[in-house]
């Protein structure tokens, strides 16, 4: 790093930055705005920046320069003086914006991202009224081919951060700068349906698209006929990482834990039960634990790889086809919640499955595809009928009226409710590890572990990959990776083929930071310090908790007993398993 | 495209183009290899007329790239076409020299006479195929037309119709 | 073949050579010499009027004969005047035939080689001097030139490299390695005064002191032979006739700034001038010019090729690295330049020059530049060692030209910097074609502009051009007459733009786009007066925000026209007319009373538009007829006007 300050003066105000500052950061830095659009700092929360300065709506003026400066690509230089709202610069802005209107579909009021797109807010404050420039518009169909994600390239205006988050980020490669000229656009391999590509839905795109170009597939509508229906019983599901992102969005503290208020909520929508994807988290921690220490037993199959991230668990089948047999066979927590409502709780109900509805309400685009699995479905009837994501319970929420900061603290149905601390932490990375951990240790020893041996900090903490020795067992430790973000699962299973002994164990989620930055989260904005707030919320969560062991959940030690037998047993496997399928 | 479905003559371009690739010695690991895509598509063209999906797929596959990456690139150079072209393929120059000789009138007779238009789909009976093209540096022979590589220089638009009409005839 | 090992072989491989070009290199003219040369221009041009034919014919002819001793049928690189090809010159005799066809092949060995006879008809008539002339450099095309990019093209066989050593090619680079430090090879060509003949003018030197300043240890030098402008085919004749000159000029510029691998991007649309660079590489690295230890020196450097695929924008550095990297042709600002670390070929310092830039290095290594700097009309302010300490006026060298459009000698001309492009026009170029009138000459290609008649006595040079409007560009020089449309023109060189901008950045995506649907509408009658403005302002905000190069020329041509043809404009948005007669919309055809009835245009018709019998002056029915022009080509009386 370059130490060294360098001095300007931006609308006659002088500021010193670091040399290898440029001028948009001068301009933060002296709190002077400048309207950006396909510039994004740490896009996805990682340390990568978006940066093609390619929409050039934040360009300035600079004294003795030929032309307008993008400032989010020129450096800075001692002496420099600019002006970020002369005439020309705000009149460049502004046809620049002009310009983007005129190849954008002016149906604001119906776009799911209306009153929450950058190109709608910058038409907002520069005042645009009318139209400009009148010409031929890039129109092309809606792709609604898959479960999770729906792309409108006509909305498109080539920010390429979607291309950035999908080949630099998670190397998935599914985006492409396509064509050129004017019918350039970021799509798919030749265009074809996101549904046929190697799209893994982890949602990282969405989450960065400006505008309404890339947006989930809603299934609110379906949910509000189901819960509408006499005729059916509506149960709903809600992920960990949902309770801390949610509040943002009614005004609570970004990162704080409203696990009551969510619950008093969605009951307020009209769901028939209120239950909780801690509950099956808990149970996957007894599956997936039970399989680890059978692998590390038996030394097969090692390193095990947690399944609990759909997105995940598509990149594994679309890129490794070598390694599908090390992934714990265990099915995610939002599918083994699906095969115990529709199975357990449906039979002590007395309500056939086809009439029990099952709602998740995820932080993930990709939950959308899993719940659509066939293998997770018996006789047409899914598992899970319906995915719906944080972002779209929040519609839901306000469509109805339901303000969370107006409402009372509530807690979760019995008997698929009740959860120990080891499953909030599923919501960010390094959690599912720690909750396995945990329980890894007392299966081996029959013991707990106590005080603050159970915060297993060594896997905590928001980096892209960490690597880490646990102690299992009083002087015998494990090599573990956890990983988020799947360009460092990319990086991790790399180092896996290359030496199958370095680690014995990993956790790996696709969204960077792990399911509080998921693809259904609300938007960080580029605030990226919203996901450490996240997760010490759900740290929080956990440590408020008398359970603090999954295995130690009552209602699933008597799930176990009266319905499931044996941990990993026959019906455990029938229910709470399944296999992957190269892609 | 399953192997068992793809005809001989298929294999034999496939096998063809992977002779090439073999010379590349492609390295998974190396970032570089990703310069030698232009090549390999300029050959896979060159040897299967056209870059249809299944043969990006092939050089992605070869090449350690994704589908994605290899259809950027074919999309954003002319010179890659993902159509099959006709038996004789039709370039028209607008370079600016061939422009102001008139060579845009030229072209839309052509188009009007064989309805298809420049850069799209060949004709019904997979004769022609028509292209613009930017200058081929025949500026001294200005207007320029090009059929499947012969160079017909100092055109007029009836001289442009009675070559095609001569194609046409040898069928 | 045995490697050159020393300084002293390359030059005693010369000596021994040398003799091999005396036919071709005497001043003693004779017809009546028993040993001639035949030499036929083998260019992409004279290809395409059957050249390789025409050489087949005439070795037969020879043959036939039994003349094989004596004579010999050489394909040199391109001769320029491309218009009069195929072009063949018979040396000593110092004669110049034009128009050549492979019949006539049999009259030139019957009459000429074996009678020592001109063969009249195949004599290139001087529109100027009016007479049929044999000598080439009393031509009014070639008197004015000065060759020196263009030095070995229509000279040397392009696929024998020993015609190179005894042409002094490599020379240069032998002085560079063995009698210059890399610091002096760059301060000569500081001193030169050599600037980027690719279209922006910056100093040679200046980059190469940049690029030679990085310290790294992977560094790469670059040929852009993206020659992608329109109407200029410079590049194309320089690596078809001379390709050794870039191979020298690549290995000296190698040396100076410190790389050992360098590449050539080259278009895909020139497959002979890829041919023959292939060849001229394993020529080199057979002569031990190329690759390990050139010439017994430390230094080793190669050459290899990148193809580019249909593409304009990758004439931008920045567009050319990518696309060289595998990756779609997109540019990125700059900083960092391809010379920084980071900047250039996989992130490695590069040092990209165009080929006409590399063509004149050898020269200039070899002649010195003091020599170089005394053509064309530079002015600069020099050190007391001699050293260049600033430019004050002009450029130094020469510049090529592609001259076309409405002119009579059209072909590939190369002059002084400072010549008048009333020199290049009238003198070199003969005037303008049909007997029509001057109205403007086109420089720049799509990012540059058009010149009027009051401008024509301006000294060429970068900085003279863009101060009228236009720019040099690659060297496209197009000229208009009173039948040429300006607003179309600009249109034109929108469309081009709008087809070749990359999209990545929304002025140049969108923007071109909607400046071109202006143009549209202005010249097909539903522009308005109002819109000339917001036209005026789109394209001034373009220019100031486009992210590279062709975004922020493109607007060039309608601000440019804008500012010298305003009545044109005017006269479409405003009377609906278009004085030029070239806007569809805004002519009908009409048949006047020249027309005798011959019923040809009738025949000719397309859609049936005109109707008239024999011997009686013919209609056009104005809303049948798509104004496609068959019916003027066809009309032997030029009865058929627009109007």
């Amino acid at each position: 790093m370059d130490s060294k300050m360098v001095n300007l003066t931006i609308n006659g105000k002088a500021v010193s930055v670091p040399a290898n500052s440029t001028i948009l950061d001068a301009a933060r830095a002296l709190n002077i705005k400048i309207p950006t659009l396909c510039h994004c700092d740490k896009i996805g929360g990682c340390g990568i920046s978006n940066n093609p300065a390619s929409c050039r709506i934040c360009v300035v003026e600079v004294e003795n320069r030929r032309n307008l400066a993008p400032s989010c690509a020129t450096p800075v230089m001692e002496g420099m003086k600019v002006h970020t709202n002369s005439r020309r610069a705000l009149n460049a802005r502004r046809t620049i914006l002009e310009l983007l209107l005129s190849d954008h579909p002016q149906t604001c009021m119906t776009c799911a991202k209306n009153q929450n797109c950058e190109l709608q807010e910058l038409a907002a404050e520069f005042g645009i009224e009318e139209i400009k420039y009148l010409g031929e518009r890039n129109r092309f169909k809606p792709d609604a081919s898959s479960e999770a994600i729906r792309r409108d390239l006509s909305k498109c205006i080539m920010c390429r951060r979607c291309e950035t988050v999908c080949n630099k980020i998670q190397t998935v490669g599914a985006l492409t700068g396509y064509g050129r000229g004017f019918s350039a656009k970021v799509g798919t391999a030749n265009l074809i349906p996101l549904a046929e590509s190697n799209c893994t839905f982890c949602g990282q795109c969405v989450n960065v698209c400006p505008v309404g170009a890339i947006t989930g597939i809603s299934y609110v509508k379906k949910v509000w006929d189901a819960i509408n229906d006499p005729a059916k019983t509506v149960v709903v599901q809600t992920a960990p990482a949902v309770r801390v992102a949610i509040g943002q969005e009614f005004g609570f503290e970004p990162g704080a834990p409203v696990t009551g208020k969510l619950a008093a909520g969605l009951r307020a929508l009209g769901f028939d039960k209120v239950f909780d994807t801690n509950f099956s988290a808990d149970l996957t921690i007894m599956e997936e634990g039970h399989e680890i220490v059978e692998r590390i037993k038996a030394n097969k199959k090692l390193p095990i790889l947690t399944s609990c991230c759909p997105g995940w668990i598509n990149f594994i089948e679309h890129n490794f086809p070598d390694l599908l047999h090390i992934p714990s066979s265990c099915k995610s927590p939002q599918q083994m919640f699906g095969a115990i409502a529709k199975s357990y709780y449906a039979e002590k109900i007395g309500v056939a499955p086809k009439d029990l509805v099952v709602v998740s309400i995820m932080p993930c685009q990709a939950k959308k595809y899993e719940a659509a699995r066939p293998e997770f479905a018996k006789d047409g009837v899914r598992d899970v009928d319906y995915v719906v994501t944080t972002r779209e319970l929040c519609k839901m929420f306000k469509e109805a009226g339901v303000n969370l900061a107006n409402l009372e603290d509530d807690v979760f149905d019995n008997p698929l409710g009740e959860s120990s601390g080891a499953a909030d932490i599923f919501g960010v990375t390094g959690g599912v590890l720690e909750a396995a951990c945990r329980s890894v240790y007392f299966m081996l020893n029959g013991k707990n572990l106590e005080g603050d041996a159970i915060n297993f900090r060594a896997v905590r903490g928001l980096d892209g990959i960490k690597e880490a020795s646990v102690e299992i067992t009083p002087g015998k430790s494990i090599r573990v990776a956890v990983c988020s973000g799947l360009g460092n699962a990319r990086k991790v299973l790399e180092m896996v083929r290359e030496d199958p002994n370095r680690f014995q164990a990993i956790e790996i989620m696709a969204c960077p930071g792990g399911c509080i930055n998921g693809g259904g989260q609300p938007f960080l904005h580029g605030d990226s310090a919203l996901l450490e707030k996240r997760m010490k919320g759900l740290y929080t969560e956990d440590e408020r908790k008398v359970l603090r062991f999954s295995h130690e959940n009552k209602d699933i030690q008597k799930l176990y007993a009266e319905f499931l037998g044996e941990v990993g047993g026959e019906k455990a496997h029938h229910l709470l398993h399944t296999e992957y399928h190269s892609k | 495209m399953c192997c068992q479905q793809m005809s001989e003559a298929a294999k034999a371009k496939f096998a063809e183009l992977d002779r090439f690739i073999d010379t590349l010695n492609i390295d998974r690991k190396n970032e570089r290899r990703r310069g030698w895509l232009i090549r390999s598509l300029h050959r896979a063209q060159a040897i299967f007329g056209y870059l249809p999906r299944e043969v990006q797929q092939h050089v992605a596959k070869r090449l350690f790239l994704s589908e994605a990456q290899v259809s950027g690139v074919v999309s954003f150079y002319n010179y890659f076409t993902t159509k099959p072209k006709g038996k004789y393929c039709i370039d028209i120059c607008l370079g600016t020299a061939c422009y102001v000789k008139g060579s845009q009138n030229i072209l839309a007779e052509i188009e009007r006479m064989l309805g298809v238009k420049a850069d799209t789909e060949p004709t019904a009976d997979g004769l022609f195929s028509i292209s613009a093209l930017r200058c081929v540096g025949a500026c001294g022979l200005a207007p320029v037309m090009i059929v499947n590589g012969k160079v017909y220089g100092k055109l007029t638009v009836a001289k442009a119709i009675e070559i095609i009409n001569e194609y046409k005839k040898q069928g | 073949m045995q490697k050159i090992t020393s300084q002293a072989q390359l030059l005693e491989l010369y000596n021994q050579s040398k003799g091999s070009l005396a036919l071709r290199l005497t001043n003693e003219h004779d017809i009546h010499s028993v040993k001639k040369e035949i030499l036929c221009c083998g260019g992409t041009g004279c290809h395409a009027s059957e050249s390789l034919s025409l050489m087949q014919h005439l070795r037969e002819e020879i043959r036939k004969n039994g003349l094989e001793e004596d004579v010999k049928v050489v394909q040199t690189g391109c001769f320029g005047f491309c218009a009069q090809g195929p072009i063949v010159k018979v040396m000593p005799d110092n004669v110049f035939y034009v128009q050549v066809t492979p019949g006539d092949a049999r009259e030139i060995v019957q009459k000429h080689i074996i009678g020592k006879e001109l063969v009249e008809h195949l004599l290139f008539i001087d529109p100027m001097l009016k007479e049929r002339i044999h000598d080439y450099e009393k031509m009014s095309f070639y008197a004015k030139q000065k060759r020196i990019a263009l030095r070995n093209c229509g000279l040397l066989d392009p696929e024998d490299i020993t015609e190179y050593i005894a042409h002094e090619s490599y020379q240069g680079l032998a002085k560079a390695l063995f009698e210059m430090t890399p610091d002096q090879v760059v301060q000569e060509v500081l001193n030169s005064g050599l600037c980027g003949r690719g279209g922006a003018g910056f100093p040679t030197g200046l980059k190469w002191k940049i690029a030679a300043g990085v310290k790294a240890d992977e560094k790469y030098i670059v040929c852009n032979a993206d020659e992608g402008d329109p109407g200029a085919f410079m590049d194309r004749s320089i690596l078809e006739g001379d390709p050794h000159s870039i191979i020298e000029a690549m290995a000296i510029g190698a040396y100076a700034i410190g790389a050992h691998q360098g590449y050539v991007y080259i278009r895909a649309e020139y497959p002979l001038a890829l041919d023959r660079l292939i060849g001229a590489l394993k020529q080199a690295r057979e002569l031990g010019l190329l690759g390990k230890n050139i010439m017994g020196t430390d230094f080793s450097f190669d050459i290899d090729f990148r193809l580019g695929a249909g593409a304009f924008v990758c004439g931008e550095e920045t567009a050319l690295i990518h696309s060289m990297e595998g990756l779609r042709g997109e540019p990125t600002t700059k900083p960092p330049f391809p010379a920084n670390i980071g900047g250039g070929v996989w992130g490695c310092s590069t040092n990209v020059n165009n080929v006409e830039t590399y063509a004149s290095i050898p020269v200039i290594i070899k002649k010195g530049a003091e020599w170089y700097r005394q053509i064309g009309n530079w002015k600069a302010e020099f050190d007391e060692n001699g050293n260049w300490v600033r430019s004050i006026s002009g450029n130094s060298g020469t510049k090529v030209f592609a001259l076309a459009g409405q002119i009579n000698n059209v072909g590939l001309v190369e002059v002084p910097m400072g010549t008048t492009l009333r020199e290049i026009i009238y003198e070199i170029g003969d005037g303008i074609s049909g007997g029509h009138e001057f109205k403007a000459v086109q420089t720049g290609g799509p990012s540059g502009g058009c010149i009027t008649a009051e401008n024509l006595d301006t000294p060429i040079d970068y900085a003279n051009l863009q101060r009228i409007g236009s720019m040099m560009g690659s060297g496209g020089m197009i000229v208009l007459s009173d039948k040429d449309c300006m607003p179309s023109m600009a249109k034109f060189y929108l469309e081009f733009t709008k087809d070749e901008s990359c999209g990545k950045c929304t002025p140049c995506r969108i923007g071109n786009r909607r400046m071109l649907e202006m143009l549209e509408q202005i010249c097909n009658g539903t522009g308005t007066v109002e819109m000339l403005d917001e036209l005026e302002q789109l394209a001034r905000t373009i220019a100031d925000t486009a992210l590279c190069g062709l975004g922020q020329t493109a607007p060039n041509p309608i601000l440019n026209t804008l500012r010298y043809f305003k009545a044109e404009y005017l006269a479409h948005v405003v009377d609906k007319k278009c004085p030029a007669g070239a806007c569809p919309n805004l002519y009908t055809l009409h048949v006047t009373d020249d027309c005798v009835g011959c019923t040809k245009c009738k025949r000719n018709c397309p859609v049936d538009a005109i109707t008239g019998e024999l011997k009686q002056k013919h209609f056009i029915d104005p809303a049948k007829c798509i104004k496609c022009g068959q019916c003027i080509d066809n009309c032997p009386k030029k009865a058929i006007v627009k109007g």
